[in-house]
């Protein structure tokens, strides 16, 4: 109805959208690589498909921990209104704004200038920044950061992404169970499975390979497809929260130039931060499997608001 | 006889369809008329404690300056309007006001010194700019949904369950636009 997706509901309602569409596909993808393991155990074709369940169980128990297990991994801390008022007024004025829940607010003592949101939902959420960021920023440049961050918090990018990330993850973890079933157990099971015909197993086989090959690349891409898609719609909404692009955009280009590199992040971490912040030297297959857009687009894009 | 059981299945099922038409559209406008009023709370908390600290600051004042009397009365008087004010363009209009009168009591203050070195004073002043920059946030937040709003129950079908169910604009909370950067300005001195 709304042409110009202003106001924040119409984009927790594409995000929606876009959610169940990537579940969907993943569930297919995980269900079909269920049953092909299911099919090269050995378990008769009713019972393949249950071997989704402990798969899912890992699944829901990473999506409610991740949010914890990233601050930990960062090393981030909880800090006080007292202990830092002016991180606090702004994240606590962009909230007003963007009509958010005031999010528990953690840094990062670290020199390079980096910054993360995360947490299912916005009542869950965190927003954590470094110490360098707080130092190297003006006033502008950090609502700018914060304003983008609370962007992925108010858009329910965090879900979206803390989904696809669980996923790919499984889906990993399940091609990798397959390649040692298949590698380790092809020869010994052969011999008993006789009735099936050979040319329907190896076909079998050869599927289940090639799909445990074919799909964490696949949710690799579709990962960084819609981490990237993510950042630009947070830069956008942040821009229009602050009204000042000039300081996201300014902020962006401080972030880029500084030498420091972020010591806490790895690349499990990297697709939460405003930032790469693993930066290794720019090659096209970098940019095919990048988490973030180039800062430099980023930034023409935000000037030319 | 089956051409007729035909024809009225038709129109019941359009009927049908009308019907959920309207609910969809109507629980629609219901839910977007909840968030706008959401949205003005966030302004009226804030307005509500800034007028909370304007007789603290006016005692305060007149502690050190009391026959800068225009000045302060200005200051009261904006008060008083602000908090009568019926509607959102009444209150953004008493708040502009009250904005201007508070900046020309800073400037006053400035020729205090023990004023100036006052630590309620101080605070005081604080967090009035504190306040200040949060309203225009509000203010933000809150325009956006009554323009959302707005567009809703004017365009067509939705003028017709609006007009129907008695769904009515929404004002605007404006603002002269410099208010923000004026704040900035402030904090840095």
């Amino acid at each position: 109805m709304a042409d110009q997706r202003v106001l924040i509901y119409d984009r927790i309602d594409q995000n929606r959208r876009n959610t169940i569409a990537l579940l969907g596909i993943f569930v297919v993808l995980l269900a079909g690589l269920s049953i092909a393991i299911g099919i090269v155990v050995g378990l008769p074709y009713p019972f393949a498909p249950l071997l989704i369940i402990p798969f899912l169980i890992f699944a829901i128990i990473s999506y409610y921990s991740s949010a914890s297990v990233a601050l930990a991994v960062s090393g981030a801390k909880q800090v006080s209104q007292e202990a830092e008022p002016e991180l606090y007024r702004t994240v606590e004025n962009l909230c007003i704004g963007a009509g958010l829940p005031m999010p528990k607010v953690y840094v990062i003592e670290d020199g390079s200038p980096n910054a993360f949101a995360t947490g299912r939902d916005p009542d869950h959420a965190s927003v954590a920044v470094t110490r360098g960021l707080l130092q190297k920023l003006d006033k502008l440049e950090l609502e700018g950061v914060i304003a983008h961050e609370l962007s992925h918090i108010g858009n329910y990018d965090i879900r979206v992404m803390t989904i696809v990330v669980v996923l790919v993850g499984l889906a990993a973890l399940m091609a990798d169970f397959m390649f040692r079933l298949t590698y380790f157990g092809a020869g010994r099971r052969s011999g008993n499975r006789g009735r099936g015909g050979g040319g329907a197993v190896a076909i079998i086989y050869l599927v289940a390979i090639v799909g445990a090959i074919l799909t964490p690349i696949a949710a690799q891409a579709i990962r960084f497809a819609v981490s990237r898609q993510r950042e630009y719609l947070a830069d956008a909404s942040g821009a229009l929260l602050t009204r000042n692009p000039e300081g996201l955009a300014s902020a962006l280009e401080k972030i880029a130039a500084d030498p420091d590199p972020l010591e806490v992040a790895n690349k499990a971490t990297a697709h939460l931060y405003i930032n790469d912040p693993l930066r290794e030297h720019k090659s096209f297959l970098n940019s095919m499997f990048s988490t973030h857009p180039p800062i430099a687009e980023r930034v023409r894009l935000l000037r030319a608001m | 006889m089956l051409v007729i059981i035909i024809i009225l299945a038709v129109i019941l099922g359009i009927v049908l369809l009308f019907g959920l038409f309207l609910l969809a559209t109507y629980n629609g406008l219901v839910r977007s008329r909840v968030r706008t009023r959401e949205a003005w709370s966030g302004i009226d908390v804030q307005l509500k404690r800034r007028m909370s600290l304007i007789p603290n600051l006016v005692e305060t004042v007149k502690g050190y300056a009391a026959h800068e009397r225009q000045v302060l009365e200005n200051v009261t008087r904006a008060r008083a309007q602000l908090e009568q004010a019926g509607g959102a363009a009444q209150a953004a209009q008493a708040d502009n006001m009250l904005t201007g009168a508070l900046r020309s009591l800073f400037a006053v203050a400035e020729n205090y010194p023990q004023l100036r070195a006052n630590e309620n004073f101080l605070s005081l002043q604080q967090e009035l700019s504190d306040v200040e920059e949060k309203i225009a946030f509000a203010r933000q937040f809150y325009n956006r949904n009554v323009m959302d709003f707005n567009t809703r129950i004017e365009v067509f079908p939705n003028v017709i369950i609006a007009n129907m169910f008695n769904f009515d604009r929404f004002e605007f909370f404006e603002a002269e636009e410099t208010a923000r950067e004026d704040v900035q300005v402030s904090f840095s001195t």
